[in-house]
């Protein structure tokens, strides 16, 4: 089984190589089915190395027995998803999102709170946030809101200084512009400045919706009701159920790109003006 | 320094909120001792008072709140308990206490500044692992038209995987086989702090225009001439970028990968105050692992000041 997937890795790397240097290089056929050929490999060779070696099932289950179990248990893993994505990270997401996009138009608009919170919003975006997860657990209770306050802090900061950077995106002739049409503060806000600043809010918002899972599982880390997907990890890691552990990996890694996809997209159908987009 | 006036002003108005915040965030504890010590409070009775407002209730016994910044385990410790509690916890533990370093020769295990360098030691060791590997697949990337196709994609997808749900399961397989201690932590945080080196040095590498391509290929430089007298250096300011992202995220690494083995560390320390309500031991912590943050993306910086310096850049 060890030489099979030697001979499986050499196999597919020569599909990939010629795949990537012959004459199809430039397609989006081969853009696409490059990857996913080395994704396939690694699974293939992960289950014949798993089995070959007869590694036990506690250090690293065969991606085999990890679809299955996936299946088998998703009447458990869906309930975690609700509770940890939809009510954890995704109503702190928008929570978050929202009060710092708020925060930065106050901001933006006094020199003074640009110049004191920005270096200060920039130094608490550093910072390992996860740490304030207690606090916030012992102050929501074990249920979700806990969770989404830990989101609402870890989002805000990156998208208060990504949106406060791209508020300030507009050039003296553009603004000028809006002043000759006789636009006040807040037309000149709604029509020219906020658009102007999309792309960079979407920088942030994609940022943010990693930030968002990793706070709401590691919040449940701390304590949580007997759901979620934070939960989920911690009590089968204590099994030693490594199989459950890994589909609820698995879940969790499609939900983040699923998540971070749907904002691309959305960033596409809006941005669609901004030369990183265009054809 | 034209910052500076502001700036403070930002973080006292944020110091007297917290202040304010303390009264009506631990009123409850407050009115109940004051309740113990003969004081009438209205209205009577800690069970009743437990679904009340606590806004309500801070006004209605505006005259007993003198505790308010001082409770044992408060919900909100003011900010000068914390700073106590940092001062004990570090200067005082060590210095005076039994099993401080002046009185026992090693650091105390009741220190922040002993599992401040439990955190470090793994924060450091994984983000060299991480970085390192990081730079090398970078470096395999630009020079390999089929890696390049075959790992870029993922390499971006896994950044938005939440890495950390990985945490617990590395430290327990990696204790099946063996290996407990540092390295498990520092693999969490290599694992982390790999992604954005790899991205951000990949597009360093590639930040060279095709006219200073041309250049050395009329030179005849060959292709590790290129990679290092070009590639390299113009990659430099995309890779300390990374750089301080992966170090902050080395660090979360390191904090999480200290939940699952109580052994020492800050992330021990928050869980440990969780457990027993000793609130002012996590907002310590939660402050010490935030000045080592910021002391190592401070350190990042200096050594990329002194780089640029060195390469000619202007200061």
């Amino acid at each position: 089984m060890v030489l099979l997937a030697l001979v499986v890795w050499l196999v597919a790397w020569a599909l990939n190589s010629w795949l990537a240097n012959g004459p199809m290089r430039t397609t989006v056929l081969a853009r696409t089915v490059v990857p996913l050929v080395f994704g396939l490999t690694i699974l293939i060779i992960w289950e014949l190395l798993v089995r070959g070696l007869s590694v036990p099932l506690v250090i690293l289950p065969p991606p085999s027995k990890i679809l299955s179990t996936l299946m088998a248990n998703s009447h458990i893993l869906w309930p975690d998803f609700i509770q940890t994505f939809a009510k954890g990270a995704l109503s702190g997401y928008l929570i978050g999102c929202g009060l710092a996009i708020l925060t930065a138009i106050v901001v933006d608009r006094y020199d003074f709170l640009r110049r004191g919170l920005l270096p200060v919003g920039n130094f608490l975006a550093a910072l390992p946030i996860v740490g304030t997860a207690p606090i916030l657990v012992m102050w929501f209770g074990f249920d979700w809101q806990s969770k989404a306050a830990v989101v609402v802090v870890m989002v805000f900061f990156p998208m208060l200084v990504n949106t406060v950077a791209g508020l300030r995106d507009t050039s003296q002739m553009q603004r000028d512009l809006m002043r000759t049409y006789g636009a006040g503060y807040w037309q000149t806000l709604r029509k020219l400045r906020l658009p102007a600043a999309l792309p960079f809010m979407f920088n942030g918002f994609k940022i943010a919706t990693t930030l968002a899972l990793i706070g709401a599982i590691v919040a449940e880390f701390f304590g949580s009701p007997t759901l979620g997907m934070g939960f989920r990890i911690t009590t089968s890691v204590g099994q030693l159920a490594m199989d459950l552990v890994w589909s609820v990996i698995v879940v969790a890694a499609i939900t983040g790109t699923a998540f971070y996809g749907a904002v691309a997209w959305i960033e596409k159908r809006l941005t669609f003006w901004h030369p990183s987009h265009r054809k | 320094m034209r910052n500076l006036g502001p700036i403070l002003t930002v973080v006292a108005v944020i110091v007297g909120l917290w202040y304010i915040a303390c009264v009506p965030m631990n009123v409850q504890e407050v009115l109940t001792n004051a309740e113990r010590a003969g004081e009438v409070v209205q209205p009577e009775g800690a069970s009743t008072r437990r679904d009340m407002s606590r806004i309500g209730l801070a006004f209605s016994n505006s005259d007993l709140l003198g505790e308010s910044w001082s409770t044992d385990r408060a919900r909100l410790p003011s900010p000068h308990q914390v700073v106590a509690e940092l001062w004990s916890s570090t200067w005082d533990e060590e210095v005076n206490g039994r099993r401080g370093i002046v009185n026992s020769g090693t650091l105390s295990n009741r220190s922040l500044i002993y599992h401040g360098w439990i955190t470090l030691g793994a924060t450091v060791v994984g983000f060299l692992i991480g970085s390192g590997l990081g730079i090398l697949l970078a470096v395999g990337i630009v020079h390999s038209r089929t890696m390049d196709m075959s790992v870029m994609p993922w390499a971006i997808v896994s950044q938005t995987i939440p890495i950390v749900a990985l945490a617990p399961m590395i430290i327990v397989v990696l204790y099946s086989i063996g290996v407990e201690g540092l390295l498990p932590k520092a693999v969490i945080s290599a694992y982390l702090s790999f992604f954005p080196v790899v991205v951000g040095m990949v597009k360093g590498l590639r930040s060279p225009d095709a006219m200073q391509l041309d250049l050395l290929q009329t030179y005849n430089a060959s292709r590790s001439q290129t990679f290092w007298m070009l590639r390299l250096p113009s990659s430099v300011p995309y890779l300390f970028a990374s750089l301080k992202i992966g170090i902050a995220a080395s660090l979360v690494g390191a904090i999480v990968g200290e939940l699952p083995v109580q052994r020492g560390g800050l992330g021990a320390r928050m869980l440990g105050g969780s457990y027993y309500g000793q609130t002012e031991q996590i907002w310590a912590a939660l402050f010490f692992a935030a000045a080592i943050a910021a002391v190592l993306v401070w350190f990042i910086g200096w050594v990329e000041r002194r780089t640029m310096k060195l390469m000619g850049a202007e200061a």
